[in-house]
C-alpha cells in the first residue's frame, strides 16, 4: 500500500472518516506518521477550545481572587486551590464518573461521558485555574502609576478596566502565560487514558502512539513521532502567541519590552 | 475486622461502611497511598541527585561534558512528559535485557527483533520467568522510580543550573580574592548559597512531582488509582459480601482529597523552609528578615 493511499484511508481516522480498521500488522512508518498526526487533530481541538473559553474565565475568576469582597474573593481563592492543588489525571477521573453517575439519573449528561465535552469541560476548568492565578499576579504587579494616571484623565469603573487594566494586565501575563498554553496541550495527551472512552478507536496522537507501541513492542519510532509532532505544535504555539505578545508591546521601546522566556513544561 | 462484621447483611447503614472500608482489599487500598508517599520519598532524592550532576556537568569547562549536562536537560523541553513515562519504561526495560542478552548469551544467532517481537534469550529476561510475583513487582516499581528521577531530574537540574548563575559575582570573586581554590569556591561559598535561590523552583517541582504519582498507574503499577477503579466498580452480592453500586466517583473523591491534602501540607512546610533558607542571605527576602528581628 503507498503512502498517498495511507493518506486517504487515514488522515482523517481519529474523527471517523476513512478506513474503519486500524492496521493490525506489518506496520509502516508511514501508517504511523499519518494515524499519530490524525490523532493530533483531537489534541489540537481540545486545547485550542480549552484555551478559547478558559481564557474568559480565567480573567473573571483572577479580578474575583483580587476583589477586596469575600463573598467574591474566597470562591475565587477555593476554585484555584482545588484545580491547581490536585493533579489533572484525578480530575479527569473524577469528571469522567461524576458524569457517568448524572447521565443515569438525567438523559441530558449522555454527551458528557463522552471525551469531546466532558474532557474539554475538565480542561476548560484547569486551564481556568491556572491561567486566573497567572493573571492574578499580572494584576498586582499592574504599576500603581498607571493605574493612578488613569484616575487622573478622568477613567473609571468598565472604561478604566478596560483601556488600563486589562491590556496592562495581558502585556504583563503573556509570556507565563504562553507557557500555560504549550503545557495545556501537552496536558490534552491525558485525555484518553483517564476513563474517557476512545469510541470506535479515535482517539489523539499518544492514543494511537501507545497503539502501535504496544502491537510492535518497539517504542523507538512511534513517540519520536509523537514527540516530533509536539515540537512543531509547540513552535506553533510560540510563533501565534510572540505575535500576539508583539502586538501587546508596541508601544514600548524595544528594551522595554517583555521578553518571552520559555521554560520546561511540566505535567499538571 | 470487627467482631460484628459476620454477617454484613444484617447491620445498619454506620457499621456496614465501617464493616466494609476495613475488608481486606481496602487494606491494599490504604496501602497504596503509602506506595504514593513511597515513591515520592525514593524519587525526590534521587531526582535531586541527578539535578545537581546535571547542572555541575552543565556548568563544567570541558566541553563534551557541559553538552552532556545541557542536552540531557534540553531533551525533556518540548514532549509532553506522559510520553516520555510510556518511552521510557519500555526503553529501559528493553535496554538492560539487551544488555544482559549481550553478556549472558553470546552465542544467541536469532536476531532480537522479529518483525513485531523482542526476543531475548530465556536467562536474560528481567526478571526471570521464573521469579516470583513480588520480584516482577519490585521491578516495575524500581523502573518507575528511575523513570520519574530521570524526568524530574532533568527538571531540577535547569532549576539548580539557573540558581547556581544566580549566586552574586561578588560572592565568588571574593573567594577567590581569599584564596579558595575553584573546588573550595564551589563546595564552600556557591553550593551553600544557591539553595535559596533554588528552592522556588525546587518546590513547585515537588509539587509537580505529587502531582505526577498518578500516572504510576500508566507504568501498570497498582497504584491508588489502579485500587479506586478496582474497588469503585459495581460489586454484585454473587460475588462479595459487600455489594453496592457504581461507587468510582465517591473513590476519586477521595484521591482528590488525598492530593489537595499533600500540596497543601507541603506548601507550608515549604514556605517555612524557605523563611528559614532565607536567613542571612543577601536577598530582599533576608534584608527583610535582619530590619524584622532588628526592629
Amino acid at each position: 500500500m503507498s503512502c498517498v493511499q495511507t493518506i486517504q484511508d487515514y488522515a482523517l481516522r481519529s474523527i471517523g472518516i476513512g478506513e474503519r480498521l486500524l492496521p493490525r500488522s506489518d506496520f509502516t512508518v508511514c501508517e504511523q506518521v499519518v494515524l499519530i498526526g490524525s490523532g493530533m487533530i483531537w489534541n489540537v481541538y481540545f486545547g485550542f477550545m480549552a484555551l478559547a473559553t478558559g481564557f474568559f474565565l480565567a480573567t473573571a475568576v483572577a479580578l474575583g481572587k483580587g476583589s477586596a469582597n469575600p463573598w467574591l474573593r474566597k470562591p475565587a481563592e477555593l476554585y484555584v486551590f482545588l484545580f491547581r492543588g490536585s493533579p489533572l489525571f484525578i480530575q479527569f477521573f473524577f469528571a469522567y464518573f461524576v458524569f457517568l453517575n448524572l447521565k443515569r439519573v438525567y438523559p441530558f449528561f449522555d454527551p458528557f461521558t463522552a471525551a469531546w465535552l466532558g474532557a474539554l469541560i475538565v480542561l476548560f476548568l484547569n486551564t481556568g485555574a491556572y491561567s486566573a492565578q497567572i493573571f492574578h499576579g499580572a494584576l498586582q504587579s499592574i504599576p500603581k502609576g498607571e493605574v493612578e494616571a488613569a484616575d487622573a484623565y478622568g477613567l473609571s469603573g468598565w472604561s478604566r478596566f478596560r483601556r488600563i487594566i486589562w491590556p496592562t494586565m495581558l502585556r504583563l501575563a503573556w509570556p507565563a502565560y504562553t507557557n500555560e498554553a504549550i503545557f495545556l496541550f501537552h496536558a490534552t495527551t491525558l485525555v484518553y487514558f483517564s476513563g474517557f472512552p476512545a469510541w470506535q478507536q479515535r482517539g489523539d496522537a499518544l492514543y494511537y502512539a501507545s497503539y502501535f507501541a504496544d502491537k510492535t513492542f518497539n517504542p523507538f519510532v512511534p513517540y519520536p513521532i509523537l514527540a516530533g509532532y509536539f515540537i512543531l505544535l509547540t513552535l506553533v504555539i510560540i510563533g501565534g502567541f510572540g505575535l500576539v505578545n508583539r502586538r501587546l508591546n508596541r508601544h514600548l521601546p524595544a528594551n522595554a519590552r517583555s521578553k518571552m522566556k520559555l521554560r520546561p513544561n511540566l505535567i499538571r | 475486622m470487627f467482631s460484628y462484621c459476620t454477617d454484613p447483611d444484617a447491620l445498619d447503614r454506620l457499621r456496614w461502611l465501617s464493616c466494609y472500608l476495613t475488608t481486606g482489599v481496602h487494606f491494599s487500598f490504604y496501602l497504596s497511598f503509602l506506595k504514593v508517599i513511597g515513591i515520592l520519598a525514593v524519587t525526590a532524592p534521587v531526582a535531586l541527585a541527578f539535578g545537581f550532576f546535571g547542572a555541575m556537568s552543565a556548568r563544567s569547562s570541558i566541553a563534551p561534558v557541559s553538552w552532556l549536562g545541557k542536552g540531557y536537560i534540553a531533551v525533556v523541553r518540548g514532549v509532553p512528559d506522559i510520553a516520555f513515562f510510556l518511552f521510557f519504561v519500555i526503553a529501559l526495560d528493553q535496554g538492560f535485557e539487551w544488555l544482559r542478552h549481550q553478556a549472558l548469551c553470546p552465542d544467541w544467532t536469532d536476531p532480537i527483533r522479529q518483525g513485531n517481537d523482542f526476543l531475548v534469550c530465556p536467562q536474560a529476561k528481567l526478571p526471570l520467568g521464573t521469579a516470583p510475583q513480588a520480584v516482577h513487582q519490585t521491578y516495575a516499581f524500581g523502573l518507575a522510580v528511575v523513570t520519574f528521577a530521570l524526568v524530574f531530574g532533568a527538571f531540577a537540574a535547569n532549576v539548580i543550573f539557573g540558581a547556581m548563575r544566580a549566586v552574586p559575582k561578588a560572592q565568588l570573586e571574593t573567594a577567590e580574592a581569599y584564596g579558595m581554590s575553584p573546588r573550595q569556591t564551589f563546595w564552600r561559598i556557591l553550593v551553600p548559597q544557591m539553595w535559596v535561590y533554588a528552592l522556588p523552583g525546587l518546590s513547585n517541582l515537588w509539587q509537580v512531582l505529587i502531582k505526577a504519582t498518578p500516572l504510576l498507574f500508566l507504568l501498570g503499577i497498582e497504584d491508588v488509582v489502579y485500587w479506586a477503579r478496582e474497588l469503585g466498580g459495581t460489586k454484585t452480592a454473587r460475588f462479595t459480601a459487600y455489594p453496592h453500586g457504581d461507587w468510582r466517583m465517591w473513590y476519586f473523591l477521595a484521591l482528590l482529597v488525598f492530593y489537595l491534602f499533600m500540596t497543601w501540607g507541603s506548601e507550608k512546610i515549604l514556605s517555612r523552609l524557605m523563611t528559614r533558607l532565607t536567613r542571612g542571605q543577601a536577598t530582599t527576602g533576608g534584608e527583610a528578615q535582619r530590619r524584622g528581628a532588628a526592629a
